[in-house]
């Protein structure tokens, strides 16, 4: 101990640097909202990093408490509002896992088609702000045009751009307009090619495989201890997808469905895209990893849309209408995760016997992923904070519920 | 100080009435009979106002053309209204707004270095565009170190910039500047070194001189004289874009990291003067870039002397010709600009230690090995590949006139476009006196 004192003392007297403690937000462009992180500085290394989150808390899950049970639908929009869809989803099927229902065939169809197309928009969001974190504007630019066109599909579905109450617990208010899903398959055959041109101006960049090669490691065992999940989790090369591994009122919906869990596996993904190899510098569980399996799940998502929309046009019977906003929530627990873009979105709901919950509980992925940042942040330069956040694709909305 | 009297080149210098190629303006006005006096009082208010409006000017599309060229890689119109078609007044718009905004100082700013460092800056820059030549005799003082002064003054702007950031009285500022510092010092290390390549091949610092010993066929270009200085105008390319805080190598305002680095505290006009400053110097770097080593103001076909535009046919023709140049160099100064905007919006940014070491691990050495690539070939190929000829010394081999005349036995100290003139001019005299 003594030793050590003498020895930094030295140290100082031959260079003294001084400490430096910066805020990083709630302002700040490359936080993905309102996001504040204290940074210890000492140049350009940081070697301290404490996120404080709570600057869009809005009492979520008390107001799940204070409204019925489907009243409170068009709050889960607000949870993670790039996959609003997914939230909706979620709340829906916790609801009637708690209630024992289950929905027609047609119904669960829909609800794979619509998730998977809102996890191709949040994971486009995600690939465009790790490109503009990164100092490269233009493919935000680009992978919003492609939101864009999701975004219309919504609209026309259900009338809303971004908060979409679509689909409810029990069903849905109405299907989709005629032509839609020729629409939807439309959007899909043009936005093939275009996931090429986002692996050529970021994947395969040579300055984007410099800046998130080998930054940001997350081993698996920590990815773990921090209750990581989603892609983040994936990309640490741990298997794990709740489509898959999940509890059986959201797998079963996936029942038929043939798609890859998108793992680095030993080191290497499933290889049934062109997509070229990886780069040398890349480490599984960095940040480029966790960008790569996003485009990749991009890739399945599209696989699982169409197969969707083929099943949705066999499905005999009719498309399930949401419960009424008085129906009664028996009395007793139900939690439930879900694989939402972003990670693990877990709802929990605790029924006393009336159509209003007596406790929600909401989980969300992103909270994990801010929590793990003073683990990966540790040691590395400024420039590469703003990269390790774009890559774990944070958003304060459902951090701070 | 306007042309004609901080002339330093040794003979050229020697203003003939018959040869007086320095200043368009002053050589028009003496044509059509204005008293010389006369002449050269409006010469110098004319030049004085082009050069500044050649500075804002060139800003001014710079901005333009960056907001219509990201628009258009982007998928966007970009300015469209503005002035009718293209959004052609979107920078003066833009102009006026910033102009209207409230003129904001941080309390924590030192007042007086916050106030006087965007005038640092955008001096710094416009001052470098006294050197610049456009064609021949088109520039505001012909210096004989004309680049030398030229990239000395340019570094200057950081002192503006590491002003700004430092009297922000904000951390993120502060960053910027001081990356700023790292980045700028150095790379005008491998800068230099690519100015000091050209150099050794024409033998003079002079601008004018540099730009005349390309005319001709574009193979006459610097960039295609060998092999070195083929690689070497790429270090420079690169070295130009770190030197101007362009992406990929913006750090210092590098928006996603340091919110908006040195300029984080600025708004309004003095942020305009930095924002101008910064696209005047990108229109000064692809300018000297286009001098040193494209030609200049010599198009790829010599079209001007091809049609007859010279002045041996008459001093009007002459003149003509000669302002094609100008037309050339300024296209070839926005096509550096254009490349520098599509690598920004094509790129993400470097971090700063690669920014660092893609200077000292890469730019360097390999300039530092294209000069002494450059000093062999020159020993070896006096001529150039076109002509191979017995080794002379060096001092012959980097007149390129020798080339293109095979005169050898020359003191050769004297600087190219001397050399030219008279080569062309058939001043006797000077044969005479080198003897």
């Amino acid at each position: 101990m003594q030793a050590d004192r003498v020895k930094s003392e030295v140290i100082e007297y031959d260079v003294r640097t001084d400490e430096m403690l910066i805020n990083m937000g709630p302002q700040h462009p490359s936080t993905h909202g309102v996001l504040r992180v204290v940074l210890r500085t000492d140049g350009e290394v940081v070697s301290e990093v404490t996120p404080h989150i709570g600057y869009l808390h809005r009492c979520a899950e008390k107001i799940a408490e204070k409204l019925a049970f489907r009243q409170y639908l068009p709050f889960t929009d607000r949870l993670d509002y790039l996959a609003s869809m997914n939230m909706n989803l979620g709340w829906a099927l916790t609801g009637e896992k708690l209630l024992g229902h289950r929905v027609s065939e047609k119904t669960r169809h829909l609800r794979v088609i619509i998730s998977e197309l809102n996890r191709i928009a949040s994971h486009l969001v995600a690939a465009g702000c790790m490109g503009l974190d990164l100092g490269s504007f233009t493919p935000f630019m680009w992978t919003f045009r492609e939101r864009e066109k999701i975004v219309n599909l919504f609209e026309e579905i259900c009338g809303a751009r971004l908060t979409y109450s679509y689909l409810w617990p029990g069903g849905v208010i109405d299907g989709p307009p005629d032509g839609w899903f020729d629409r939807c398959l439309a959007f899909l055959d043009q936005f093939e090619p275009v996931i090429d041109e986002l692996h050529a101006l970021l994947t395969n960049n040579a300055i984007f495989i410099k800046r998130s090669a080998g930054v940001g490691v997350l081993p698996p065992e920590m990815a773990i201890n921090y209750g990581c999940t989603g892609p983040v989790l994936r990309a640490s090369g741990v298997d794990w997808d709740l489509r898959r591994d999940g509890e059986s009122i959201y797998t079963e919906m996936y029942d038929g469905y043939t798609w890859r869990i998108i793992a680095p596996i030993d080191g290497r993904y499933p290889d049934d895209h062109p997509y070229p190899p990886l780069p040398y510098d890349a480490v599984v569980g960095d940040s480029w990893h966790r960008f790569y399996v996003r485009m990749l799940e991009v890739v399945q998502s599209m696989y699982l849309i169409r197969q969707g929309i083929e099943k949705y046009n066999a499905a005999d019977g009719e498309l399930d209408k949401p419960f009424e906003v008085k129906k009664k929530l028996p009395a007793g627990e139900a939690y439930l995760e879900t694989e939402a873009p972003k990670g693990q979105m877990g709802f929990g709901l605790v029924g006393d016997g009336t159509a209003t919950p007596w406790r929600a509980r909401i989980r969300s992925s992103s909270f994990f992923h801010v929590a793990v940042l003073g683990e990966l942040c540790r040691g590395v330069l400024i420039a590469d904070m703003p990269t390790i956040i774009a890559s774990m694709d944070i958003v304060l909305g459902e951090i701070d519920r | 100080m306007l042309g004609w009297q901080f002339n330093c080149r040794p003979i050229a210098t020697k203003l003939t009435t018959d040869n007086y190629k320095l200043s368009p303006v002053a050589e028009l006005l003496t044509y059509i009979s204005f008293p010389e006096w006369l002449a050269y009082t409006i010469a110098a208010l004319v030049q004085c106002a082009l050069l500044l409006a050649i500075a804002l000017c060139s800003a001014a599309v710079g901005i333009w053309l960056e907001r219509k060229v990201s628009a258009r890689i982007q998928d966007r119109l970009g300015p469209t209204r503005v002035g009718g078609k293209f959004g052609w007044l979107q920078p003066p718009a833009d102009g006026i707004k910033l102009l209207c905004k409230e003129d904001l100082i941080p309390a924590a700013a030192d007042q007086i270095l916050f106030r006087l460092a965007p005038y640092i800056s955008f001096c710094a820059v416009f001052c470098a565009f006294l050197a610049l030549p456009f064609a021949d005799g088109w520039v505001a003082v012909e210096l004989n170190a004309g680049v030398f002064f030229l990239v000395a003054v340019m570094g200057l702007e950081i002192f503006g910039v590491i002003l700004g950031g430092y009297s922000s009285g904000s951390k993120w500022s502060l960053y910027g500047a001081i990356r700023e510092a790292a980045q700028v010092v150095s790379y005008e290390i491998p800068l230099g070194l690519c100015v000091v390549l050209v150099v050794l091949l024409t033998g003079t610092m002079n601008l004018v001189a540099i730009g005349e010993s390309q005319a001709g066929w574009f193979f006459n270009w610097h960039i295609f004289h060998d092999p070195f200085t083929f690689v070497a105008f790429f270090v420079y390319l690169t070295c130009a874009v770190a030197g101007t805080n362009r992406a990929p190598f913006d750090l210092p305002e590098a928006e996603s990291e340091l919110v908006a680095g040195f300029l984080t505290e600025y708004s309004g006009f003095r942020w305009v003067f930095f924002f101008m400053g910064e696209y005047a110097a990108m229109f000064l770097v692809s300018a000297l870039g286009a001098l040193l080593f494209l030609g200049g103001w010599n198009g790829p076909i010599p079209i001007a002397s091809l049609i007859g535009l010279t002045y041996e046919n008459h001093d009007i023709l002459g003149w003509l010709g000669n302002s094609l140049g100008v037309v050339n160099l300024i296209a070839k100064g926005f096509l550096g600009m254009t490349f520098m905007i599509w690598l920004r919006w094509t790129l993400p940014r470097l971090r700063v230690d690669q920014v660092i070491s893609t200077c000292l691990k890469y730019c360097v050495p390999i300039v530092s090995a294209m000069l002494a690539g450059v000093m062999i070939w020159c020993h070896c190929l006096p001529g150039g590949v076109k002509s191979y000829s017995f080794p002379r010394s060096a001092w012959e081999r980097t007149d390129p006139t020798l080339r293109v005349d095979g005169i050898p036995d020359h003191a050769v100290t004297q600087s190219v476009t001397m050399l030219r003139s008279h080569a062309e001019h058939g001043n006797e005299d000077y044969r005479e006196e080198s003897r």
